[in-house]
C-alpha cells in the first residue's frame, strides 16, 4: 500500500472520475430541497462542481446507513394465487455496484470495524462492506462533544478507511489502505509522500495513540452486578423519554427487527432498525415485558455499549463521535453516564 | 454463517392437541431431499417457523432427532402462530434452524438419573428430550417425568402419555390443576407433585420447563432435598427475531438467549439480571 | 447584575425547598443545567438539598407535563392492581409550568390523566424560549461553546468569535406567536406575569403553506418529512401521546410499515397530528427535539387553526370544561357537538346514531 501527496485540484479531479464509475456520497449538511429516492439519511449524491464541505467533527449522519440500510431486504416471495412458487422464499437481487462514501471521519470508520465483530458472519452486512469504499479525512480540529480519545480511538486514526486524507498546508497526504483504495487511485500519477511528511504524520499519531483509558479499564474489570444495580439509573431513566434518536443516529447501534411486507401479492422480508429504548422491543407475545420500565431500557442501552458488548467482543461499542450528546432531547450525555459508572466501580 | 433463508417444508399432518384448539402439532417434511439429509438437531433447540407474509416465530422442536419426523407444537398467540394455525395439510411454510444450544444429552446428562418436570405447553421440548433418552435408554439411569396441565383436555401428547405409562422404565406422574370429571389421575399443581415425588438428587440431572411461576415454586422443595443449581436445566424464553445472536432482542444482560441458550443451568440463570 | 431568569431560578429553588421541607409535595419537576450550551435536563427533585440544582433559563424547550403522570405514580405508595385505592390523600407533585405547559396540565386533568388536587402548579410566565437550531444556524460551520443569557441579548461564544445577538430574534416560532404565555392554571406564582404578545399573525406560517397550490403543498410536505428516521422523539416528548400502544406499534392490525418508506413516515406524522387535534397547545417540544430538524409542528399548528376556526376551541384553557372534540351526544345529528361554542358546521350526512356512546367516552386515540 502506498502513501502519496495529492493537491486539492487533483483530489477534485479524482472525485469526478469516481463519479463516472461509482455512486459517490457526501455528507448532506442541509435538508434536501425535495424528496428523492437516491438518498440516504444525512448523505446526498455528489454533484459535480459543488464544493465538498466537511463539518468540524463527525458528519451529520453516520456511515451505518451504507452497511446496515434501513430497511434491508432479506428475502422476497410471491403470494399471488396461481404463482408456481407461491410462498417460496427467494434471495433478493442485491446491488453489486460500488459506492464511495466521501468525507468519513475516523470515528465512523472505527464504527464499521466494531460492527463487523457481531456481523462478521452476516452475508448482507459483509457484502455491503465489500461494495463500500470509505474515503476519510483525519480530524484537524474537534467539537467539544468529540470524545473518541476517551473511548480508545484517535482523531488521526485511519483504521477502517480505504483512503485516508490528512491535511498539510497545501494539500493532503493520501494513504491507500486497502485493495478498494488501490482501485480508487489506480492510474493516478501521484507523487509519493516525502519521508519528512510521513514522519510528521507518524509523530502526530503517536501523540494521540489509541487504547483503553484508566476509566475504561475500571469498567472492564468491574462486575456486572455492580454496574447493573447502580443507583444512577434511577434519575437517568426518569429523564429519558425512550425515543430512538440516540440509537438511530449512533454509528454502533445495530439492533434490528424482522418483518414481512406484502404489497399487491408481492412480498419481502425486511430487517429494519429497532431500538432497545422502545417497549415493544422486548415485549413477549403474552404481554409480559422483561424490560417493561423506562429505567430498564435506558440501562440496557448504556450497558450494552459499555459492558455487554466489550464482555463479548473486547472493544467498547462506542466510538466517541458525540452525536447522541448533541441530539438527545433531554441532554443525556454518555460522557456523564460513563463517568458516573466509573464512579460506581470505585465506590466501596 | 448467518442465514435468513428458511428451508421450504410442507405440512404432512396436523393434530389438534388441546380441547381449546390453542395448540396444534404440525408434522413437517422438507421439500428438498438435501435439506432432509443435512438436518441434525439436539432436543431443546428451536426453529424459526415462517409463513410468507405473516413473518417468523420461534418454536421449540417437539421431536427428537431419533424420530423419523419433525414435529413442532405451536401455541396460537401472535400474528405468525395465528397464521400457522390456519394452514392445512399440504401447505408450505419456512423453517430456519436448528437454533440455540439444546439439552446436554451427550454431556452432563449421560449416565445420570433424569428428572423432567413440565408445566403447560412447555412440555413440547421435554417430549423431544424424553424421546431421545428413550431411544438410548441404556445410556441413562432412572427417568422421572412429571407433567402438569390445567385440565385433562389441556394435556398434550395424550396417546404417548398412555404408552409411556405402560413402559415400566419411566416414573410418570401426570397431574391436572383441579379435580375434573372422569379424571382418575393426580390432582395438584406441579410444584406440589414434584415435592411429593421428591426425586433424589443423587447422580441426577433435572430439566424443568414451564411458566416462571411454576419454576419459582418447584425449586424450593427440590432444594430442600439437596438439589443444586448446577444440576437443574431451564429453558429461557425471550422475544427473538434473528435467532442467531445478532439482532439483540432476546438479550438478558450480556447473554443472548437465542445463541447462548435457550437452555441454561439454574446456576447460570441466577447470575443473570432478571430480564426474562 | 442578576437577570430576570436568575431571579426566577432563585425563586424556584426557594419555593421548591419550601414545598419539600414542609412535605406539601413529594417531588417537584423542573430543570437542571445541561451539559452543552443551550440545553437543559429535566430534573425531578425529591429532597430539599437537591433544589439548588434547579435552573430556569431561556432554553427550557421541553414540556414538563410529559413527566407529570409518571412522577405522580412514582410517589404513590406501591400497591397491587387488586388492592383497594388508599383512602388517605395521595402525595402531591409540584411542576413548573409556563402558559402552554399549564394548558397541557389542564388537558391532562380533563382527560383524567392526573388528579387536579394532587398537582401543585408552580407557574412561570414565559418570555419565549430560544430555538437552539436558530442560534446554530446563525453560525454555520462554527461550534458554539458558550451562550451567556441576558434579559434581551445572548452572548454567543465560539473558538474564535464572540457575538451578541438579540434574544427575541432567535425565540422559537411557536413562542413568538404564542397567545397565552402566562400559565392558565397557577397554584404558586414565580416572577411577574408576562404581558400578552402583540400577535397580528399567529398562523402566518400555516397561511403561507395554505396559500400554495396542492402540488406545491405536497412538495413541501414530502421534502419536509423526507429525513424522518422514525425515532419517535416528537411523539415521546409530547404530553398528549400516551396511548398504551401507539398506532404505529400496533401489530394486529398493523397500520403502518416499519421502514422509512415515505408513505409510512408521512402517515405517521399526519395521524399523530390528528390525534392531537383540539388537544395541542403548540408548546413546540416536538419540533425542538427532532434530531433531523423536521418542522412537524406545522401540521399540529394547522389543525389548531382549523379547530379554532371551526369549533372555537383552544385546548387546555379550562379544567372543568368538557373535552369538546370527544363528545358524541347520540341525539345530535352532528358528528361533533360543542356545548361551549356552537359553530356552523357544514351540513353532512349524520352518522348511524346507533351504538355511539352518549357521554364523554373513551379519550384515548385510535385511528
Amino acid at each position: 500500500m502506498q502513501t502519496v501527496m495529492i493537491s486539492p485540484a487533483e483530489l477534485d479531479a479524482l472525485i469526478e472520475k469516481w463519479q463516472t464509475y461509482y455512486a459517490v456520497y457526501v455528507p448532506a449538511l442541509a435538508k434536501p430541497a425535495a424528496a428523492t429516492t437516491d438518498w440516504a439519511p444525512g448523505w446526498r449524491r455528489f454533484v459535480e462542481g459543488e464544493p465538498l464541505i466537511l463539518p468540524v467533527g463527525p458528519t451529520p449522519a453516520s456511515v451505518k446507513t451504507f452497511y446496515f440500510p434501513q430497511p434491508e431486504t432479506l428475502l422476497s416471495f410471491s403470494l399471488e394465487e396461481n404463482h408456481p412458487d407461491k410462498g417460496a422464499m427467494r434471495e433478493p437481487v442485491k446491488s453489486q455496484g460500488m459506492q464511495v462514501v466521501l468525507g468519513v471521519r475516523p470515528c465512523d470508520a472505527a464504527s464499521v470495524l466494531l460492527n463487523q465483530l457481531p456481523f462478521i458472519e452476516d452475508p448482507l452486512y459483509m457484502a455491503n462492506c465489500q461494495r463500500t469504499a470509505l474515503v476519510g479525512f483525519t480530524c484537524t480540529s474537534r467539537l467539544s462533544t468529540c470524545f473518541c480519545t476517551e473511548m480508545g480511538g484517535s482523531p488521526l486514526h485511519s483504521a477502517g478507511l480505504d483512503l485516508a486524507l490528512s491535511s498539510l498546508e497545501d494539500g493532503f497526504i493520501l494513504e491507500v489502505l486497502s485493495e478498494k483504495g488501490e482501485i480508487l487511485v489506480a492510474g493516478c500519477n501521484l507523487v509519493p509522500a516525502s519521508a519528512s511528511d510521513m514522519a510528521g504524520l507518524t509523530a502526530r499519531r503517536q501523540g494521540a495513540a489509541p487504547g483503553d483509558s484508566v476509566q475504561l479499564q475500571l469498567l472492564r474489570s468491574c462486575a456486572l452486578n455492580r454496574l447493573y444495580e447502580a443507583p444512577m439509573w434511577q434519575a437517568l431513566g426518569e429523564a429519558c423519554i425512550n425515543c430512538g434518536a440516540c440509537t438511530f443516529i449512533c454509528p454502533t447501534c445495530f439492533c434490528f427487527d424482522i418483518q414481512d411486507e406484502v404489497v399487491q401479492g408481492q412480498g419481502r422480508r425486511i430487517r429494519y432498525w429497532d431500538s432497545c429504548m422502545f417497549p415493544l422491543y422486548s415485549q413477549h407475545t403474552s404481554g409480559h415485558n422483561p424490560r417493561g420500565k423506562k429505567l430498564q431500557r435506558t440501562r440496557n442501552r448504556f450497558l450494552h455499549k459499555l459492558k455487554y458488548f466489550p464482555d463479548r467482543f473486547g472493544p467498547f461499542s462506542c466510538v466517541g463521535c458525540g452525536r447522541c450528546i448533541g441530539d438527545c432531547p433531554v441532554n443525556i450525555d454518555i460522557r456523564e453516564v460513563l463517568s458516573d459508572l466509573v464512579r460506581c466501580t470505585e465506590l466501596e | 454463517m448467518i442465514s435468513f433463508m428458511p428451508y421450504p417444508v410442507r405440512i404432512e399432518d396436523i393434530v389438534v392437541e388441546t380441547e381449546d384448539g390453542s395448540l396444534k402439532t404440525f408434522t413437517l417434511a422438507f421439500e428438498q431431499e438435501r435439506h432432509r439429509k443435512g438436518w441434525q438437531h439436539v432436543p431443546g433447540q428451536f426453529v424459526m417457523l415462517s409463513v410468507a407474509g405473516a413473518g417468523e416465530a420461534p418454536v421449540g422442536l417437539a421431536s427428537s432427532p431419533t424420530e423419523e419426523t419433525l414435529l413442532c407444537t405451536v401455541n396460537r398467540a401472535g400474528m405468525v402462530t395465528t397464521a400457522l394455525h390456519q394452514l392445512k395439510v399440504g401447505d408450505r411454510l419456512g423453517l430456519r434452524g436448528p437454533l440455540g444450544n439444546g439439552f446436554p444429552l451427550d454431556g452432563e446428562m449421560k449416565g445420570k438419573n433424569i428428572v423432567m418436570i413440565a408445566g403447560g405447553f412447555a412440555v413440547t421440548i421435554l417430549r423431544a428430550a424424553l424421546m431421545a433418552v428413550l431411544a438410548r435408554r441404556q445410556d441413562y439411569g432412572r427417568v422421572t417425568f412429571i407433567y402438569g396441565a390445567r385440565s385433562p383436555g389441556m394435556l398434550l401428547y395424550q396417546q404417548e402419555l398412555r404408552q409411556w405409562a405402560q413402559r415400566g422404565d419411566i416414573d410418570l406422574y401426570v397431574t391436572i390443576d383441579r379435580e375434573a370429571p372422569g379424571w382418575a389421575g393426580l390432582v395438584g399443581f406441579v410444584p406440589t407433585i414434584a415435592a411429593q415425588v421428591a426425586p433424589s438428587p443423587e447422580n441426577s440431572v433435572a430439566l424443568i420447563c414451564g411458566p416462571p411461576i411454576m419454576i419459582k415454586f418447584t425449586m424450593p422443595p427440590l432444594e430442600a432435598i439437596g438439589w443444586k443449581d448446577e444440576q437443574v436445566y431451564l429453558s429461557l424464553e425471550n422475544r427473538m427475531k434473528c435467532g442467531q445472536g445478532l439482532c439483540c432482542h432476546c438479550n438478558v444482560g450480556p447473554t443472548l438467549v437465542c445463541k447462548d441458550g435457550p437452555v441454561f443451568t439454574r446456576a447460570q440463570v441466577k447470575r443473570l439480571p432478571m430480564e426474562y | 447584575m442578576a437577570t430576570i431568569n436568575d431571579k426566577i431560578t432563585d425563586a424556584i429553588r426557594a419555593q421548591a425547598r419550601k414545598l419539600l421541607e414542609t412535605g406539601e409535595v413529594a417531588a417537584l419537576i423542573g430543570y437542571a443545567a445541561g451539559s452543552l450550551p443551550m440545553t437543559v435536563k429535566p430534573l425531578v427533585v425529591r429532597r430539599p438539598e437537591e433544589c439548588d440544582r434547579l435552573v430556569w433559563n431561556t432554553f427550557c424547550v421541553l414540556n414538563l407535563a410529559t413527566y407529570l403522570p409518571e412522577v405522580l405514580s412514582s410517589v404513590e405508595i406501591p400497591r397491587d392492581l387488586r388492592d383497594p385505592k388508599p383512602e388517605e390523600p395521595q402525595a402531591k407533585v409540584a411542576i413548573l409550568a409556563t402558559g402552554c405547559w399549564s394548558r397541557n396540565i389542564v388537558v391532562q386533568i380533563q382527560e383524567k390523566r392526573v388528579a387536579r388536587e394532587r398537582v401543585v402548579v408552580v407557574g412561570v410566565g414565559s418570555r419565549g424560549m430560544v430555538s437552539r437550531a436558530k442560534v446554530k444556524a446563525l453560525f454555520p460551520g462554527q461550534e458554539i461553546l458558550t451562550v451567556e443569557e441576558g434579559d434581551h441579548d445572548l452572548v454567543v461564544q465560539g473558538l474564535d468569535f464572540t457575538e451578541t445577538i438579540n434574544r427575541w430574534s432567535v425565540v422559537r416560532d411557536n413562542c413568538q406567536t404564542c397567545a397565552h404565555p402566562d400559565p392558565v392554571l397557577v397554584d404558586i406564582r414565580i416572577g411577574e406575569p408576562v404581558s400578552e404578545r402583540k400577535n397580528p399573525h399567529p398562523y402566518k406560517q400555516v397561511e403561507l403553506i395554505e396559500q400554495r397550490s396542492v402540488d406545491e403543498r405536497w412538495a413541501w410536505f414530502t421534502a419536509e418529512f423526507a429525513t424522518c428516521i422514525r425515532c419517535y422523539a416528537c411523539r415521546n416528548v409530547c404530553p398528549l401521546c400516551y396511548c398504551p400502544t401507539c398506532f404505529v406499534d400496533d401489530a394486529k392490525p398493523q397500520w403502518l410499515g416499519k421502514s422509512l418508506d415515505a408513505v409510512d413516515t408521512g402517515l405517521f406524522h399526519i395521524l399523530r397530528a390528528h390525534h392531537c387535534a383540539g388537544r395541542c397547545t403548540d408548546c413546540g417540544a416536538c419540533e425542538s427535539v427532532c434530531p433531523m430538524g423536521i418542522n412537524m409542528r406545522m401540521l399540529t399548528k394547522k389543525l389548531n387553526k382549523d379547530v379554532l376556526e371551526l369549533f372555537g376551541i383552544e385546548a387546555g384553557m379550562e379544567p372543568e370544561a368538557p373535552l369538546q372534540l370527544t363528545m358524541y351526544p347520540s341525539a345530535s345529528p352532528e358528528f361533533i357537538v360543542t356545548d361551549l361554542a356552537p359553530v356552523p358546521v357544514p351540513s353532512r350526512k349524520p352518522f348511524e346514531s346507533a351504538g355511539i356512546p352518549s357521554a364523554e367516552g373513551d379519550t384515548s386515540c385510535k385511528p
